[in-house]
């Protein structure tokens, strides 16, 4: 399966012609693919968490990670957000980011949304949420994307002057995801959204990460809820200790029947 | 009662010296958790700049405060990205001996540059005034001022800016702050510049105010300046300021009005007794568990 997507991007390698700076734009396949990772690998010591996975994301598209706690999930996400060291490829829009810091592939346009939500409880909201506006210049537009994750999202809008601190599991969670917004990434990378909530605001959040996908976003979903995500994931990927084991659309892995036993019991 | 009244201008002048350098062990402290034990000794090199601008260069005043400013803000710097930065992911014990070392050399470093006390002539020709039996000199009245408009500035940066709301977040959780594209290295050595040169302002204008300085001077003044900030709360902006004005005229009002050899005795006992009623000290709180 990896073997197949690794040809296909070298056809697209192929395709470079035109000068550098258009690259992304003119090489039809580069322009459809946002993310690609070639051969991560990540290291904890002598554990090896990710041993040499690749995977894409296509523009557009809604991409689930499955896989049981310790697969290497949160661990691929960081190394693609620059936080972890790693080897492998990474290209972001037919760009290699891989030796990019974690602040230069934010203004890339890649946002994550971390595993715990990772909301500064010190913060107020307004404050967690203009934190991820450092890279941006465009002062009148930020003030105009507040409003719009104050519309997107009316229970943090009540609670701008509250500490994040002070909030509830689905409130941080749905501000963890307003303030990836906030950096106006064209990739949300989301490391188990749903984790620790009660089902109807897991229904909720994930309601309202397809309308952010509507909306233009590519997003990249990391879920042990495996089901959750693979119904609403364009195409999936399931990760075991390290290893992708198998791929295919969203539709197809859910109703495999050895990820419904794996996964959905 | 003027003499009370006197006492408390002698208090506040002390007292924001004391604030000043408390406010750069608890700006390092609150965005990496580490002691950073030179800052005493930053302060002493801001006392010996101005002793050179004001020997060597013949500076005026305010060139000679922004030369103890800059130059321990450069020092600053350059002790974090030699020292501090290869150990941030170190065992926290590592750093602070490093932090003890980097101060020992810089004691002397100076030492070498002068290997006896100085005198520090006066930058300011100052005037004296009589109010009811007070005695308020410019001089104390400029380090107050002074002080206090630095204490202002810099509350206002870190609560206001972006530069404060990054220096908060990465004091919160660094990686996530890194995730969120603040250029958390960047950040963490204006931090350290920032602290060391309001160190260099305190020694500046402890030279200007008490004029024999030495290579030493940091260690006692450092040490009590670390205390204030504990006592305030460290990692907390404003407690280190209250820390300091607190240290200042404790230390002051003992000595006024009793024995004065037993200054320090009286003055950390009572201290540490508000430190056993108060753990995290006065702004400090235990950081909530992150859910």
């Amino acid at each position: 399966m990896t073997e197949n997507r690794r040809q296909m991007t070298d056809k697209a390698g192929t395709v470079k012609t035109e000068s550098p700076i258009n690259k992304s734009v003119n090489g039809m396949n580069a322009s459809d693919i946002i993310l690609e990772v070639r051969d991560l690998r990540v290291r904890y010591g002598h554990i090896e968490a990710v041993q040499g996975i690749s995977f894409e994301v296509r523009t557009g598209e809604i991409v689930a990670l499955v896989g049981a706690n310790g697969a290497g999930k949160s661990s691929t996400l960081r190394a693609i957000s620059g936080v972890l060291p790693f080897s492998g490829e990474i290209l972001f829009e037919g760009q290699p980011i891989h030796r990019l810091g974690s602040a230069a592939i934010v203004a890339r346009g890649i946002a994550q949304v971390p595993e715990g939500r990772g909301i500064f409880g010190n913060l107020t909201v307004q404050e967690n949420l203009k934190l991820a506006t450092w890279n941006r210049r465009d002062r009148r537009a930020v003030k105009d994307d507040l409003r719009h994750v104050f519309d997107l999202f009316p229970r943090l809008a009540e609670r701008r002057q509250q500490l994040g601190g002070t909030l509830s599991g689905g409130e941080q969670q749905m501000l963890a995801i307003a303030r990836a917004l906030m950096t106006r990434a064209k990739l949300l990378l989301l490391d188990e959204p749903s984790m620790g909530l009660a089902p109807m605001l897991v229904r909720e959040i994930f309601r309202i990460l397809q309308d952010i996908n509507q909306a233009g976003t590519s997003l990249l979903l990391v879920e042990q809820n495996a089901l959750m995500a693979l119904k609403v994931a364009s195409h999936g990927y399931v990760l075991e200790t390290g290893h992708i084991v198998m791929h295919g659309t969203g539709r197809e892995l859910a109703d495999h029947p050895r990820v419904k036993e794996a996964y959905l019991g | 009662m003027a003499y009370l009244f006197q006492q408390i201008l002698n208090a506040l002048q002390l007292g924001s010296i004391y604030a000043l350098i408390a406010l750069g062990y608890t700006m390092v402290y609150g965005i990496m958790t580490m002691i950073n034990f030179a800052h005493g000794d930053i302060f002493m090199v801001g006392a010996f700049l101005c002793f050179v601008a004001a020997t060597v260069l013949g500076l005026p005043f305010i060139p000679a405060l922004l030369l103890s400013m800059t130059g321990c803000a450069l020092l600053g710097v350059v002790i974090e990205r030699l020292a501090y930065k290869p150990l941030r992911n170190a065992p926290r014990v590592s750093a602070v001996i490093t932090a003890l070392g980097v101060g020992l050399v810089l004691e002397h470093l100076t030492l070498v540059f002068s290997p006896y006390p100085r005198h520090v002539p006066a930058l300011w020709s100052s005037a004296t005034w009589h109010v009811g039996g007070v005695t308020l000199s410019s001089l104390q009245a400029l380090i107050i001022v002074l002080s206090v408009l630095l204490m202002v500035l810099l509350d206002w940066l870190v609560r206001r800016t972006m530069l404060g709301l990054a220096i908060r977040a990465i004091s919160w959780d660094r990686t996530v702050a890194a995730i969120m594209g603040v250029p958390v290295d960047a950040v963490i050595s204006l931090t350290f510049a920032i602290g060391a040169a309001l160190g260099g302002a305190a020694g500046f204008l402890y030279a200007l105010a008490y004029p024999v300085i030495d290579p030493y001077m940091g260690v006692i003044v450092g040490w009590k300046a670390f205390i204030a900030a504990v006592v305030g709360g460290i990692g907390n902006v404003r407690g280190a300021m209250l820390g300091g004005f607190i240290l200042g005229a404790v230390e002051i009002m003992v000595a006024a009005f009793l024995p004065s050899t037993y200054r320090d005795l009286i003055a950390f006992a009572l201290l540490f007794t508000l430190l056993i009623l108060k753990p995290y000290g006065l702004l400090g709180q235990p950081r909530p568990q992150k859910v």
